[in-house]
């Protein structure tokens, strides 16, 4: 029955490869879709409460035994991170539904869509570091192709960056992988770690360390190597940028998070010191950008790139609160930015523009729309009965007993700051006299199907309000998770079975 | 033949490192294909080059094989590299066609709203 682990990739592969065939019949494409993406969410709660009965599950695909063969190994981390996916990704689908727009409804779009699923599951499940970059690439090239859709010219623009960007960062990654197979002889991560930990981290290991943080820095936007992401994600249409925001980063801090507790975590002093640098780095520029724009986008683009510091600084403390509080810190994100990204497509989809200046008064007319959107702010900034607040918490502890009063500071200082960032949405966009500029865009949006389009972003909202007020039904999840990331040879004996 | 082999991909990475930073789309796209060409060749290096082995057929039946993993990866990293890089030089020419220019100069983004 350990099969149930390959199939959060094997689902939303199947629905795509079954969409191709019938480009042109969009209904049937929503429906199978979204069948496809409810049943996900069913699959992956069905194997977080397996892997939290029997621990670990490992599948050796084909029945090669682990070293040899590719194994997917789910444990709680991966499981946990399995269901934020499918439950963010049924939201942003529903969303798609109403607001993509039947020309790339019509080339393409779901199954390129359940492609990129195929990649993220893949991606948190493999226990092997080739299998890892091969589901990093069917993820990049979902997104690609979900960038570019559409073609218009900022598109294209954007595009041709980014694509430049990961094509370099993937060559990095197949140089990185190749470096560690000629110092360990092997792929699978728990056999890596096994030879690390018998070598005892000589130096050669600590630079491919560091490459590695550079690879997977480069796709989750940490401090020097963010640049790409605010050009890129402002471009393609709302959907896309709630897909792209909340998972592909984490995505990579996921990797961070996978070989810096599993592989290179002997010698800590350089690396993990060398993170925790970066990441108060990444807050500062995240806080830097998301105060200085007054456009929508923009605003919560930089809040992206601040929680990817503050989910890579609580890694980089490695102790248990720091990193239970990055693991629901990072799950919180997922939810969160998908919600704000969702309810940001709202209000410009009836205002016809996301540039802050040319919105007001919005709570006369939306009152709902208005009221979530305070909702998700609050939750962004951490304000305690809601979701934001439990991981921050523990991640300041964490901070606290590992010495890092630096980052501490520059944790609570940025919480106001991404406060101050979507407040300033809140009070500009719906407080004051509805703007007398822009009429004929109030006009059009009497045509906007508002209700529908929120009901997506509300349904997030709720449950990132579950998630918060119910903190302490989900901490033996995340305590679960933490355990093994703190103790490596729970996951090496799962996967080696010995 | 290792340091060799290190020498020549190095100059292949330099190159690749040069074109990537010039202006041109199909030079930074040719840069990508050296890049490539390099880290294939990095990972067949780094799986070891002996002489005196076989290839990895068994119906040779050699006393040593030369190590068939690194060779797999490679496969798999080639198509990979073809697909993205078809996709890239389509996506090229596309943005020719649509704004006119190859000069990532010329490419900057405009937003109103900063």
């Amino acid at each position: 029955m350990n099969n149930i682990v390959f199939l959060p990739v094997l689902l939303p592969f199947l629905t795509g490869i079954i969409l191709i065939f019938f480009s042109k019949k969009i209904q049937t494409q929503r429906i199978l879709s979204l069948l496809s993406v409810i049943l996900g969410i069913v699959i992956s709660i069905v194997l977080v409460l397996n892997v939290h009965h029997q621990g670990i599950m490992a599948l050796e695909v084909s029945s090669w035994e682990a070293p040899f063969g590719i194994a997917m190994v789910a444990d709680m981390l991966s499981s946990l991170l399995v269901v934020t996916t499918s439950i963010v990704g049924f939201a942003i689908m529903i969303y798609s539904f109403y607001s993509i727009g039947i020309e790339r409804e019509k080339f393409f779009y779901y199954p390129v869509f359940q492609f990129l699923l195929v990649g993220i599951n893949g991606a948190f499940l493999t226990g092997d570091i080739f299998n890892l970059f091969v589901f990093f690439e069917v993820m990049l090239m979902a997104s690609y192709v979900l960038l570019v859709l559409g073609g218009t010219k900022p598109q294209l623009r954007e595009s041709l960056k980014y694509i430049l960007v990961n094509v370099i960062s993937s060559a990095l990654f197949v140089i990185t992988v190749a470096y560690l197979y000629s110092v360990v002889g092997t792929l699978n991560m728990a056999d890596i770690s096994r030879r690390i930990a018998e070598a005892g981290q000589p130096g050669i290991i600590t630079v491919i360390a560091v490459s590695f943080l550079i690879v997977f820095g480069l796709k989750g936007a940490i401090f020097p190597l963010f640049y790409w992401l605010p050009g890129s994600y402002y471009v393609p249409p709302i959907p896309v940028i709630a897909l792209f925001g909340a998972l592909l980063t984490k995505v990579g801090l996921y990797s961070i998070m996978r070989t810096y507790t599993l592989l290179f975590y002997h010698d800590q002093g350089y690396t993990h010191e060398l993170l925790g640098i970066l990441a108060i780095a990444t807050i500062i520029v995240g806080v830097i950008g998301a105060v200085g724009y007054w456009d929508l986008k923009k605003i919560i683009i930089y809040n992206i790139v601040i929680a990817v510091g503050v989910i890579a600084f609580g890694i980089s403390l490695m102790n248990e609160q720091g990193l239970s509080g990055s693991i629901f810190y990072m799950i919180h994100d997922i939810i969160i930015k998908a919600a704000l990204f969702l309810l940001i497509g709202v209000m410009i989809k009836i205002t016809g523009t996301s540039n802050l200046r040319e919105i007001s008064g919005l709570i006369n007319s939306y009152p709902f729309l208005g009221w979530t959107f305070f909702i998700a702010a609050l939750s962004l900034a951490g304000i305690p009965p809601f979701s934001g607040f439990t991981g921050k918490l523990l991640l300041l502890r964490g901070a606290v007993s590992g010495g890092e009063y630096v980052g501490f500071a520059v944790i609570l200082l940025s919480s106001l700051m991404m406060l101050y960032s979507v407040m300033k949405i809140f009070i500009n966009g719906f407080w004051g006299p509805p703007s007398p500029s822009r009429p004929r865009a109030y006009a059009d949006a009497e045509r906007v199907p508002v209700k529908r389009l929120l009901f997506p972003s509300a349904l997030l909202v709720a449950v990132s309000i579950v998630y918060g007020v119910g903190a302490e039904a989900v901490y033996p999840f995340i305590s679960q998770a933490t355990e093994t990331l703190m103790q490596p040879d729970i996951y090496i004996n799962a996967v080696l079975k010995e | 033949m290792e340091v060799l082999m290190a020498v020549v991909i190095g100059i292949l990475f330099m190159s690749a490192t040069y074109l990537m930073l010039s202006k041109s789309i199909l030079r930074i796209i040719i840069g990508t294909g050296l890049l490539s060409h390099g880290a294939h060749l990095l990972i067949l290096t780094m799986g070891g080059l002996k002489h005196g082995t076989a290839v990895p057929l068994l119906g040779e039946q050699a006393e040593s094989y030369v190590d068939p993993l690194p060779q797999a990866l490679i496969l798999t990293a080639i198509v990979i590299s073809f697909g993205v890089t078809s996709f890239f030089l389509v996506l090229a020419y596309r943005t020719y066609q649509e704004l006119g220019t190859d000069n990532m100069d010329q490419l900057r983004g405009k937003e109103a709203n900063e």
